[in-house]
């Protein structure tokens, strides 16, 4: 079935296009018989509220996620990555040009700094434009003391060192494998990835989504360039209301000074519901 | 051992990040050399893995390791000496055969006849691995604590209790074989090449609507009818059968939530305002012991609109404490919670689940 899949792979890269279908419909080359499944239906969900929001459920929840995709995008690092702490408070407003824009008050945490780190809190607007075609979200953000995080300023100068050296060539699989392990060495690669991959999520984002990296598949460190780690990455996306898993290879440069940059992503089609291949 | 003679070969273990410099100066130096071991992690792997399975082979289930994930043998072995163990409050029972063949089993808690029931289930959908890790320490928990804990020990003396680990083995296995990630059923669906069921979108309650996908390459396909899948039909048949279920827990991961019904309709249940009142003591004993933050309410307004579910089919059948669990975490490790929180995550939801079993057997109906 590899072979397959890597068969059809090919063939997709050939005529990549540059966005995937923000719907996560399996590519052409895995589906079976043609079903035309609904893009996006009229649900309860579509019908979500304004007004205030119940902060514990996933209207607001989603949003939030939303501007922790930002948040990570700006101020992520080998040594920083914000997760979702609590959703204190949240409304939303239809607006003009025909979409929802949540305020939102929450606070997260840093995973780098584990059950030690404080939380901090954070206000946003998230804008989810309501156009034919999937545009990305639009966020406004302000967390307190982010600059006041420092301390890990050190550590990443010392990885930094460490990797940027012409013999450097890291490669590794399954982080973490399928039990949850990852080596203390991974620990800042896995959250590199995590950083890279709220890029895509946070593009790849609407209401009737809520995204998470559920592994990284593989690193691949490249030839340093200008200064900058290069990494290939392929994650493992996972989407919860569709419970799609959704995979995507990026190219990432990182260093101290410019932080992350995602300079390439390619949609990888999975084949993970097929037997055979479809002759 | 000194190896210092020029004509004595030197074995060098060369660490990955410095091969291409070793090389670069083997090769300048005109310094003859050849890769004995093209990769001593592969090895150190392999050693651990064959550590790992002489260890899993316990004696008793005294000697099982709760603090790591287990194949389906394993469980099934542990299933067995359970019984074995405890034979006076535990009996084994095979409710079905999944697509390929493989028994559903079931434990059955039981200290009298006629008696009305609880159900729990765990790795209905089998990427979710710390389920069936925690229903393991969950059977381990109830054969302990009977005798010892009060308030265990008479809700056993009214109820049973019914235990399905694995709920879908076939999908179990092939998260071992193929694919971490695989969620649904293995049964192959007639006219595409793509495989599997959601087995919590397969249930007979709003079947086909809203919150399900009548795509077979999907993940939350629902099937080509409500039932379809033999395992969902066996835990049917079962509860329909048995006709005096009281409580029913289907449980998941992650996003770390108590639900219960509706997923189908944003109608809310009958009993709706009990069912949140259970649900925020359930919520409040887990929190007491890891302080972990668990959200709670219906399935369609907290998490998202599903149709086809579980708890929905059981509390139209007039199961009226039904309730649908996502452990750990939110989303930082989600499907792959490493093995040192699967103990931590069971002990804190067996204090929800014995509220909610509290909560059933001081109201009767």
């Amino acid at each position: 079935m590899k072979t397959f899949c890597s068969v059809w792979l090919l063939l997709s890269v050939v005529e990549l296009s540059p966005a995937p279908p923000a719907s996560q419909e399996p590519p052409l080359a895995c589906r079976g018989a043609a079903d035309p499944a609904p893009p996006q239906p009229e649900t309860a969900e579509d019908m979500a509220s304004t007004g205030d929001l119940e902060p514990t459920h996933y209207p607001a929840r989603r949003a939030a996620q939303v501007a922790l995709h930002y948040l990570n995008t700006h101020h992520g690092s080998p040594f920083r990555v914000f997760g979702l702490q609590q959703v204190h408070k949240a409304s939303a407003e239809d607006v003009e040009a025909g979409g929802r824009k949540y305020k939102l008050d929450f606070s997260v945490t840093d995973w780098a700094s584990g059950s030690a780190g404080p939380a901090l809190r954070c206000s946003a607007d998230v804008l989810f434009p309501r156009t034919e075609r999937h545009s990305a979200p639009d966020v406004k953000l302000r967390c307190e003391a982010l600059q006041q995080i420092n301390r890990t300023a050190q550590e990443e100068e010392a990885f930094y060192q460490k990797h940027i050296t012409p013999d450097s060539a890291v490669s590794a699989r399954d982080i973490p494998d399928s039990y949850g392990n990852m080596s203390e060495e991974m620990q800042p690669f896995w959250r590199l990835a995590r950083v890279a991959a709220s890029f895509i999520m946070l593009r790849e984002s609407s209401e009737n989504t809520e995204f998470n990296m559920a592994q990284v598949a593989s690193v691949t460190q490249q030839e340093s360039s200008e200064e900058q780690l290069m990494l290939e990455f392929v994650v493992l996306l996972h989407d919860l209301p569709s419970q799609e898993i959704v995979q995507w290879k990026l190219l990432a440069s990182w260093s101290p000074d410019r932080g992350v940059r995602v300079l390439q992503t390619e949609w990888q089609p999975r084949c993970p519901h097929a037997t055979k291949p479809p002759n | 051992m000194e190896p210092v003679h020029e004509s004595l070969p030197v074995d060098v273990r060369v660490p990955f990040h410095s091969l291409q410099a070793v090389r670069a100066f083997l090769g300048y130096n005109q310094i003859q050399y050849n890769v004995m071991i093209m990769d001593v992690q592969d090895l150190l792997d392999d050693e651990q893995r064959e550590m790992v399975k002489y260890r899993s082979f316990p004696r008793s289930t005294d000697d099982f390791v709760y603090t790591t994930y287990h194949d389906l043998n394993s469980i099934n072995s542990f299933i067995d000496m359970l019984v074995a163990e405890n034979s006076n409050l535990v009996s084994k029972i095979v409710i079905g055969q999944s697509y390929e063949n493989r028994p559903l089993n079931v434990l059955k808690f039981s200290t009298g006849a006629n008696r009305p029931g609880i159900w729990i289930d765990t790795g209905i959908h089998s990427r979710e691995w710390v389920t069936q890790a925690s229903g393991i320490w969950f059977a381990k928990k109830i054969v302990t604590d009977y005798g010892r804990d009060p308030v265990l020990t008479d809700i056993l003396s009214n109820y049973d209790i019914f235990l399905e680990i694995v709920t879908n083995p076939d999908g179990f296995a092939y998260t071992h074989s193929n694919d971490r990630m695989w969620r649904k059923t293995r049964k192959p669906n007639s006219g595409s090449s793509c495989v599997g069921v959601d087995p919590n979108r397969n249930w007979d309650a709003g079947f086909g609507g809203a919150g399900s996908s009548s795509n077979p390459c999907t993940e939350t396909y629902r099937g080509p009818s409500a039932h379809s899948e033999p395992e969902v039909k066996a835990i049917v048949d079962f509860v329909k059968s048995h006709g005096k279920l009281k409580a029913f827990v289907s449980i998941h991961n992650y996003s770390q939530m108590l639900l219960y019904p509706y997923g189908y309709t944003s109608t809310p249940a009958m009993d709706q305002a009990e069912l949140h009142e259970l649900a925020r003591r359930a919520v409040t004993a887990l929190q007491s012991l890891y302080s972990t933050r668990y959200t709670y309410g219906s399935i369609i307004t907290t998490i998202y609109q599903a149709s086809g579910g579980t708890i929905d089919w059981t509390y139209n059948q007039g199961i009226k404490y039904s309730y649908t669990f996502e452990l750990r975490d939110t989303g930082r490790y989600g499907f792959l919670l490493p093995a040192d929180q699967i103990v931590p995550t069971a002990e804190e939801t067996w204090l929800a689940l014995m509220a909610i079993m509290e909560h059933t057997r001081n109201n009767p109906y």
